[in-house]
């Protein structure tokens, strides 16, 4: 909170060349030069940031700017983040306009990922507004020399208490902007029952008319003047090298300006480039043409040896022996198992892609000793940390010499955390001393991912007689994304563990969670929802897979098995390292945090009677569920299908959830039918294969993601809840996946345990 | 030089005839609205009204366009008002991203264009060449029939 101050009227100018007066509240940084702007791409007004990651300002004409710090990529950030912001403020929501902030740490942590940006900067963002606001009513109790008490800031405005005198923002916005800057931790929050914004329903969301009118500007859509556009044939198998190339033949496409090779790259692969050949021209066709006259010998590496049908055999034989020990609880090692009630099972996924429509695109410009970057990440401030480092600029001293622009995303899903592109357009900007744009095509998305992680899971657990259990051994093995930065781990680290695997909050006397040691041949990733993925289609299948045995519904299953309501707290169960995306900080689990019991049975409950999944249905078709909490957030899914001549046709499905407070719950309905067609897609039919190394999908006909007759009627319940903000772009997954094979097992007897479901049904 | 009426407006575009339109449009008219999304016509991400039809731009050659009339999402509706689509895009929130929905637009206009009462298989029919990752489709579907209806009720 420190370093915040509001910006005289002199240097709000110089900032942003407006004359007009203003309210900003900033914080004294280094503030970007004047630069030539890419000619399509809209930059914030405000340069600046603050501590708080938010900056408010105020035109004469009363209209709010309000710079989105996090990334958006299609949850609708843009609109949540300075709806919190305009609540605290007053602020009149058709007054507000949007813009994304640049990369700079005055805003505060602007990593989009782990389903954070509410979850862990409600706070955070509100106390931005209600300094602004705090501003706003000392400037009418100025005015009219009274206590700041007998006024109140109210619909864009400030009203005199007993006497209804009111005053606008625009009236009041440069006398608030010449005032200190109170301290954050003396300004008032609204009582969330006075919101008028957040968990509203009929706000209009941020950016939406841009999109239709197809005005917004992703990453790929960048141009600056005299650019040039550079697609590049990248080594086929990781840890590959360019041997030695040809590119006469590609030179002579009309258009092709230059053919480089980027710099090899050792590993840990880190989220660098991976090296390859770029062929530049003035325009993506004739880069592209270029390209595929290229001729190039590659040195391939130890890892074409790789190949995922052999490693998924690997790793079933993995999880079927004992592994490093992630939780113990008791020692179900010295019980004798009763096959009879006993049900042991093993489930696997195959690598994910995360197929954005949008492919990775980043342009970079060097001139005059500085760097401009305008890229579609998820991560702006350590892509600018990995600008600087690959210029070989000083982290500190240089900092300032480095501006990179954030554009929307055309979807990202956890890819777009990873730089190596924006990587790329830097060094071939530094390698031509021109703006170059690097594009990537679907297949070279498809082919250089950062990949969900091909996993099996192991589960063995016996009933009791009252049908719970108290015996249960579940173990999971995967490649694990710490292998990228370093490439000698050999296990899936606590983090990963913590994600609906040693966190499992059953009520078991004897339990032994474990992981065994893995070898990693491809770059790995976070991809929505990340290990929840595997963890939970294993574990909401063996659960379905116990109520078979048990002779119960699933649900009670669920409700048998999880036992009584109680805040669960894995690292008071013997899972010391228990993390969980920011859920710990400073080592202690946040207390409001806590894996609750009766939120799991709500929303499992929820999703059975707002779906009727308990209800007989006509032969051949079957409901199911499943539920996992992740993020912070608990989700249920209901989905029933049909099964015909071994045709798996899904016909509805429900999902419900409780994220804890509401801001945007028009943006968590979208995220959860987002995330149960993808949901689909990833049970029924994607999967990314590797064969002699290297990724045997290319695009949309062999990776293939659901399309619209697919999907049948989607249904979201949002459980109200008075509870700290949860995540919203991630949760909705992992029920998914078992919820569909689930149902498939109860309309037709058959249990896929091997996704996705197309390898062994139709689809 | 190929000549073509684009959003309206007669131009010369200077590139080789065989260049994907896609290309001829966001990188030599400028419109980047029209998007790529795979370079195969398998997403639709890329798709505009070439003489009223939607076509896949990214595997369509400029020539194709010679003479001919191209609408992009820029051209589909006009700055003060939008095209029934568009405003039944906004009314139903349908875009998260939004990187795929100028083509889907593209294509929900050309549906309506040819069918003003289109049924739910109908809609499945001519937008199953369009993927949204995001996932969208429910809306788009509801969008759709709200603007077929807007579209009947303006023409009553």
């Amino acid at each position: 909170m420190n370093g915040i101050r509001s910006l005289n009227r002199r240097e709000f100018i110089a900032l942003t060349g407006r004359t007009g007066g203003a309210l900003m509240l900033g914080s004294a940084l280094g503030v970007m030069g004047s630069v030539a702007s890419a000619k399509n791409v809209a930059t914030p007004t405000g340069g600046a940031g603050n501590a708080l990651g938010v900056f408010v300002t105020i035109n004469n004409d009363g209209r709010v700017e309000i710079i989105c710090h996090r990334a958006e990529m299609g949850q609708g950030i843009l609109t949540s983040v300075p709806q919190i912001i305009a609540e605290e403020l007053e602020a009149d929501w058709n007054q507000v306009s949007a813009v994304l902030g640049k990369a700079d740490p005055k805003y505060g942590n602007q990593s989009t990922g782990g389903s954070a940006s509410i979850r862990r900067f409600f706070e955070h963002v509100r106390q931005m507004g209600a300094v602004a606001r705090d501003m706003l009513e000392q400037a009418a109790a100025d005015r009219w020399s009274v206590e700041k008490s007998q006024v109140s800031a109210h619909k864009h405005g400030v009203v005199h208490k007993t006497s209804g005198k009111r005053l606008s923002f625009a009236e009041l916005a440069e006398a608030a902007s010449k005032l200190p800057v109170p301290n954050v931790e003396s300004v008032s929050l609204k009582d969330s029952a006075n919101y008028s914004l957040i968990g509203k329903d009929d706000i209009a969301l941020q950016g939406m008319e841009d999109i239709v009118r197809g005005k917004t500007i992703y990453a790929q859509d960048v141009r600056l003047p005299g650019m040039l556009i550079a697609s590049i044939e990248r080594p086929p198998v990781v840890g590959g090298r360019v041997k030695s190339f040809d590119a006469s033949e590609a030179k002579k496409i009309s258009g092709v300006i230059d053919v480089i090779q980027l710099k090899d790259r050792s590993f840990p692969v880190d989220v660098k480039p991976v090296s390859g050949v770029a062929v530049l021209a003035t325009n993506t066709w004739a880069a592209l043409e270029g390209r595929k006259k290229l001729k190039i010998e590659w040195d391939h590496g130890a890892n074409v040896t790789h190949d995922s049908e052999l490693y998924k055999k690997t790793l079933i034989e993995k999880v079927a022996s004992k592994g490093k020990a992630a939780r113990v609880e008791g020692n179900v090692y010295a019980h004798k198992f009763n096959a009879g009630r006993t049900v042991e099972a093993t489930y696997t996924v195959p690598y994910h892609h995360h197929m954005s429509m949008e492919t990775p695109a980043a342009t970079a410009h060097i001139e005059n000793g500085r760097c401009r970057v305008w890229s579609g990440t998820q991560t702006p401030q350590w892509g600018k940390t990995l600008v600087l480092e690959e210029l070989g600029w000083d982290a500190t001293s240089d900092y300032d010499k480095v501006e990179f622009n954030t554009t929307f995303m055309g979807g990202a899903f956890g890819r777009k955390g990873k730089n190596d592109f924006t990587i790329e357009a830097v060094e071939l900007a530094k390698a031509t001393g021109k703006p170059v744009k690097v594009v990537w095509s679907r297949e070279d998305d498809v082919k250089h991912g950062f990949y969900h992680s091909i996993a099996a899971n192991y589960l063995k657990a016996e009933l009791t007689p009252d049908k719970r259990s108290d015996n249960w051994i579940q173990r999971v093995v995967a490649p694990p994304i710490a292998w990228i930065f370093n490439d000698k781990t050999t296990h899936l680290q606590d983090g990963d563990l913590s994600l609906g695997f040693a966190d499992i909050p059953f009520d078991i006397k004897n339990l032994s969670c474990e992981t065994p040691e893995v070898t990693t041949h491809v770059r790995t990733g976070w991809l929505r929802a990340v290990g929840n993925i595997n963890n939970a289609f294993a574990l909401g299948s063996f659960v379905d897979e116990l109520a078979v045995k048990a002779g119960i519904s699933t649900q009670q299953m669920w409700l048998n098995l999880l036992g009584k309501d109680r805040s669960f707290n894995p690292r008071k169960e013997g899972f010391e390292g228990y993390t969980h995306y920011g859920q710990v900080d400073d080592g202690k689990v946040i207390e409001e945090y806590l894996l609750e019991i009766a939120r799991f049975k709500g929303v499992l409950n929820e999703v059975v009677e707002k779906s009727g999944a308990d209800k007989q249905l006509p032969e051949g078709q079957g409901w199911g569920i499943s539920v996992a909490a992740s993020f912070n957030s608990y989700a249920a899914a209901a989905t029933k299908v049909k099964v015909v001549d071994g045709k798996v046709t899904l016909l509805e499905m429900h999902t419900a959830i409780d994220c804890g407070l509401i801001i945007t719950p028009d943006r968590v309905r979208s995220q959860m039918e987002g995330a149960m067609i993808m949901g689909v897609s990833m049970a029924l039919e994607s999967e990314i294969t590797v064969k002699n190394g290297a990724i045997v999908q290319s695009n949309f006909y062999d990776y293939p993601v659901s399309r619209m007759p697919q999907i049948p009627a989607l249904y979201v319940h949002l459980v109200k809840s008075n509870a700290a903000p949860g995540g919203v772009g991630e949760p909705g997954l992992p029920p998914i996946m078992p919820s569909i094979t689930n149902a498939i097992f109860h309309a037709s007897g058959i249990r896929v345990r091997d996704l996705p479901v197309k390898k062994m049904m139709k689809v | 030089m190929i000549k073509l009426t684009l959003n309206g407006k007669a131009m010369s575009l200077d590139a080789a005839p065989e260049m994907p339109l896609l290309y001829a449009i966001r990188e030599v008219a400028e419109l980047t609205g029209t998007k790529f999304g795979c370079g195969l016509g398998l997403c639709g991400a890329c798709t505009v009204h070439l003489n009223g039809v939607a076509t896949r731009s990214c595997v369509t050659p400029l020539s194709s366009a010679q003479n001919a009339v191209v609408t992009t999402i820029e051209g589909l509706g006009n700055d003060e008002t939008l095209h029934p689509v568009q405003a039944a895009w906004l009314a139903n929130k349908v875009p998260q991203c939004g990187y795929c929905q100028s083509g889907q637009m593209m294509s929900a206009a050309a549906l309506l264009a040819s069918n003003a009462s289109p049924s739910d298989s109908d809609i499945e029919t001519a937008m199953q060449g369009n993927i949204c990752r995001c996932g969208t489709y429910p809306r788009i579907k509801k969008a759709i029939k709200e603007a077929a209806g807007n579209i009947r009720k303006v023409k009553a």
